[in-house]
């Protein structure tokens, strides 16, 4: 029996990761406790050569390795990419934060840079195997990141909410797949699509497969109507790991997206439109009329998250390399924003001071001017109003779901994006027509200060020069599709 | 002047990188300084736009002033900018407003100084960008950055009403122009991959389309005209808003819906223009006379402006749609004569304002004694606004309903009751407000206008008589451009 190695250059980031984070525990082992900002400085290294290694190794060609398990394009580096920044920038965030609230172990880092790993199996994955591997090691990082704060009655009622539902979906995606198994005689993504394409396989079991697959991704992404542990997960959880939620795994969440539905399950694309549609649809009606009712920041921006995954998914069910990449550019600039949003929430927040309630936000305009100006035009990018970058992600798609004819579609998007506009409007209005009521002053750390605004400029300028951007995501999707 | 100088961007890009730099000048305690500057750039940017009008060749067809350069490539998206004799008169009085605007809240406004000249400078700049873009994705990120600016600017330094009043302003707009990015998209791919609205003009469309086409641009431009059933969002905003809002409102942002039905609904939609001609002259009908009467019995100075503003405009959107160039070069004239004396009658009421911090008529009277110069400017603006002949009012008015006896002439008779109305709401207001003897001890205070006050009343008092007196340079600009529009509106398109 001959053994032959496989090719480890497309997963080479990946393995150095998993060997830094090895070091980094037990590197953490022996710093001395109150001072993890060796553990800091690791990750924040590790990040930056797992993005050289990507750059240097990335190719514009597709490689296979792991006898077909595992992928290499130029969409998984294009991704990766952006996970890296979203988690490096979430890490500057959340440092102070953690510290003041106990949370400062090492064991935040390794269990980010888990977290990590999970995405960048999941972007990478070319076999259910794989890709069920990469997300329950996310989804189990993330499980524990969100119990990290463990005397908080309410971040452990989120954690076990989170558990439960997530294991739940994860359940209905498993099922999902051992249905198109039994259909196909295959769990590997492109030999799948062959079988399908071919039509030897029973449409009946493959159908009834793709419901529940289509039923998982919805509960993964948080689309209505399996979005309830939302709100609650975003509410709950420690704020720097409601940022952590809500933004990098979503990138992994839409490769995810691409390599079932689209690489694997093409041929059925007649099928999970029509179910796309009804889950695009709903989430943006309900996400956004829900979000107009709560007090919460962390709620409303929970239900804005919803809203923002039907417009993804719009993008999606359009089908064709312009579809992919406008909702690719779309979570791409979601995620952007999400982190402003949630980073502006922790800097106001204090020892033993959650900014959570909107009201927080009352006078901003007073009490620090750039700041405030910084969340106006985050707020103003989520409303999708030009020049913010937001807008664009919005154009991309909805002339993606023109083109595909959806004009109805594209109608009812516009008018629920206008309602939306409402709730960002109030927390403006909030910042800049109301008194105060707290005189603290707001002064972040320098590093944090500096990336906040780079994050809060990005919008203004990722939307006066968006052609960079929107051409990365338009130039990955044509050579990985 | 030198050829492939940008101009245009000049004009744009100035009052919107000197609005950056007033910002910069931070907290009140640099006030003074935010004030100079703001006043610098402001009357920068007009300087800079005289050239436009000095280079302008009045008999060239087709756009001037043209830039075009690569903006998102993904999309086709070109940054493209020029100007014909329609957009260049509206370019004109933006930039011409603007100073205005930073003197009349030179003292008014004391609490956060930078962020209101600011705001008033950036808006200016990104108006000028939407009179000027080509193309259909930069007009749409012009005319919607205007929304920001002004809902802060009516927010932050409105009425006791404001919030309401700003967030009405904003999603009554956004929700017009989503419609229309939609039929630009729409417009983008069937024009085979193109935002450039020159393309759009010459692009056959079948008339079920064009008549969606029409209807989604009319959503957008009826609100920002703001035509009848969907104005009501004006008056709220005009009494809230600070007197700069006001005037930049009622001067430039209300032309903005007008300049869209020129540069859009007629020349893209011609035949969906013709088949809804009716309906939307019925509705102008409708503003000017049901809104004059609406006017007539307002308590409230600005209210009474404001509706008169939505009749006034109802008279531009008459003279654009019965397509003869009586009617649209006076619409155009209208548009421009109406910036002049709506801004005026804004800051009138503002200087009163000011001092008694009362909107309401029942407030006032017999203000001539304590006030004489003021009330001279404020007579000359009201006679204006009631359309008297030497005055800028007259002559849109006029050639309006020149137009309307063509085309058809009950649609005149109505037209002219508005001569009517106007002068009864208006001159009304002023006997009650200005004649008789003091009202009441507050009045008793008053003193009369300074010379800040002074000069800008002064300014647009010149403006409005040597429009009403010599219209020519205006009309000469705008006649090449309307002849041809109109001659492309003919033509079919299916």
């Amino acid at each position: 029996m001959t053994f032959a190695m496989p090719n480890l250059q497309p997963a080479a980031p990946e393995i150095f990761l998993l060997g830094a984070v090895s070091v980094l525990l037990i590197v953490d082992l022996f710093a001395r406790r109150g001072s993890r900002f060796l553990t800091y400085v690791l990750a924040q290294l590790t990040l930056l050569v797992c993005a050289g290694i990507t750059i240097a190794t990335g190719t514009p060609e597709t490689v296979h390795t792991f006898s077909g398990m595992f992928v290499d394009d130029p969409m998984a580096d294009a991704l990766k990419l952006m996970v890296y920044a979203a988690v490096s920038l979430l890490l500057v965030y959340s440092r102070e934060y953690i510290t003041v609230r106990g949370m400062y172990g090492g064991e935040f880092y390794s269990l980010a840079l888990f977290a990590m790993m999970g995405m960048m199996v999941m972007i990478s994955a070319s076999h259910f195997l794989t890709l069920y591997l990469g997300l329950e090691l996310l989804s189990l990082s993330l499980y524990s990141l969100v119990a990290l704060q463990r005397d908080s009655k309410v971040a452990v009622e989120a954690a076990m909410k989170y558990f439960v539902l997530g294991a739940l979906a994860s359940g209905l995606l498993l099922y999902g797949m051992s249905m198109i198994y039994g259909a196909t005689g295959s769990l590997e993504i492109a030999k799948m699509a062959e079988v399908i394409k071919s039509g030897h396989a029973n449409q009946t079991v493959l159908v009834f497969g793709l419901v529940f697959i289509v039923a998982g991704l919805g509960f993964k992404l948080g689309a209505v109507p399996f979005h309830m542990w939302v709100p609650d997960v975003y509410h709950g959880a420690p704020t720097a790991m409601t940022l952590f939620i809500g933004s990098a795994p979503k990138l992994a969440a839409f490769a995810f997206i691409m390599r079932i539905l689209v690489e694997g399950l093409e041929g059925l694309v007649k099928d999970w439109q029509g179910m796309l549609v009804i889950l695009s649809v709903l989430s943006m009606a309900i996400g956004n009329i829900t979000a107009i009712a709560q007090t919460n920041i962390k709620r409303m921006l929970a239900y804005s998250t919803i809203s923002h995954m039907g417009f993804v998914l719009l993008g999606i069910l359009s089908g064709g390399g312009n579809g992919y990449s406008s909702a690719m550019f779309y979570i791409v600039t979601y995620v952007m924003m999400t982190l402003g949003s949630f980073g502006m929430v922790m800097l106001l927040s204090r020892e033993g001071f959650e900014a959570e309630n909107i009201e927080d936000f009352k006078g901003l305009n007073q009490r620090s001017p750039w700041y405030a100006f910084m969340m106006l035009l985050i707020m103003f990018s989520l409303a999708g109003v030009p020049p913010m970058v937001g807008f664009y992600a919005k154009l991309s798609v909805l002339q993606a779901a023109l083109h595909a004819g959806f004009l109805w579609l594209v109608v009812v998007a516009v008018i629920l994006s206008l309602i939306g506009a409402f709730y960002y409007l109030r927390v403006v209005k909030l910042m800049y027509f109301d008194e105060p009521t707290s005189r603290e002053p707001i002064a972040p750390q320098y590093d944090v200060g500096f990336f906040m605004s780079m994050n809060g400029l990005a919008m203004l300028v990722f939307g006066i020069v968006p052609q960079p951007l929107m051409g990365l995501c338009a130039w990955a999707i044509q050579k990985s599709i | 002047m030198l050829v492939g100088f940008p101009l245009l961007s000049l004009v744009t890009w100035l009052p919107i990188a000197f609005g950056v730099a007033v910002l910069a000048t931070g907290g009140d305690e640099n006030a003074p300084n935010a004030r100079k500057l703001a006043l610098i750039g402001s009357v920068l940017g007009f300087v800079v736009a005289l050239p436009l009008y000095a280079g302008f060749d009045l008999l060239a067809s087709g756009m001037q002033f043209i830039e075009k350069a690569p903006w998102i490539e993904r999309f086709n998206v070109n940054y493209h900018l020029g100007i014909d004799g329609i957009s260049l008169l509206l370019i004109l009085l933006n930039s011409f407003t603007t100073p205005l605007v930073v003197i009349a809240g030179w003292k008014v406004i004391q609490e956060r100084v930078a962020q209101y000249m600011g705001a008033f400078l950036i808006m200016s700049g990104v108006i000028n960008g939407v009179f000027a873009a080509l193309d259909a994705i930069l007009f749409y990120v012009f005319w919607e950055a205007t929304l920001i600016p002004m809902f802060l600017i009516i927010g932050v330094w409105g009425g006791p009403n404001r919030v309401y009043a700003a967030v009405k302003f904003f999603l009554y707009t956004l929700l017009g122009s989503l419609l229309m990015l939609v039929a630009f998209i729409y417009l983008f791919h069937q024009s085979g991959g193109s935002f450039s609205i020159l393309d759009y003009h010459k692009l056959p469309i079948p008339l079920p389309a064009q008549i969606l086409i029409f209807l989604a641009f009319l959503a957008a431009f009826a609100v920002k005209v703001p035509m009848w059933p969907v104005h009501t969002w004006l008056p709220d905003a005009h009494v809230e808003a600070p007197t700069g809002g006001s005037v930049v409102l009622a001067a430039i942002l209300l032309k903005l819906g007008g300049y869209g039905f020129l540069r859009f609904s007629l020349p893209i939609t011609p035949d969906a223009s013709h088949a809804l001609s009716g309906f939307m002259i019925a509705l102008s009908l409708i503003a000017i006379v049901y809104i004059g009467l609406v006017a007539l019995v307002q308590a409230d100075m600005k209210k009474l402006i404001a509706y008169s503003s939505v009749s006034h405009m109802g008279f531009v959107t008459l003279g654009f749609f019965i397509f003869n160039a009586y009617g649209v070069e006076g619409a155009m004239i209208q548009m421009i004569s109406h910036g002049f004396i709506s801004g005026a009658l804004f800051l009138c009421v503002g200087v009163m304002y000011d001092r008694l911090h009362s909107r309401l008529i029942a407030d006032y009277g017999g203000v001539v004694n304590k006030m004489p110069m003021f009330a001279t400017f404020f007579m000359l603006f009201a006679m204006a606004n009631s359309g008297l002949p030497g005055t800028s009012g007259f002559v849109g008015e006029f050639m309006v309903i020149m137009g309307a006896v063509k085309a058809n002439f009950w649609y005149a008779f109505a037209a002219a009751l508005t001569l009517i109305f106007g002068a009864a709401y208006t001159l009304w207001m002023y006997k009650r407000v200005v004649f008789g003897a003091v009202a009441n001890a507050h009045v008793e205070e008053l003193d009369d206008i300074g010379v800040r006050e002074f000069l800008v009343l002064a300014l647009l008092a010149l403006a409005v008589l040597a429009m009403g007196v010599y219209p020519l340079p205006f009309t000469e600009a705008l006649h090449t451009s309307v002849n041809e529009l109109l001659a492309h509106v003919a033509q079919s398109k299916l």
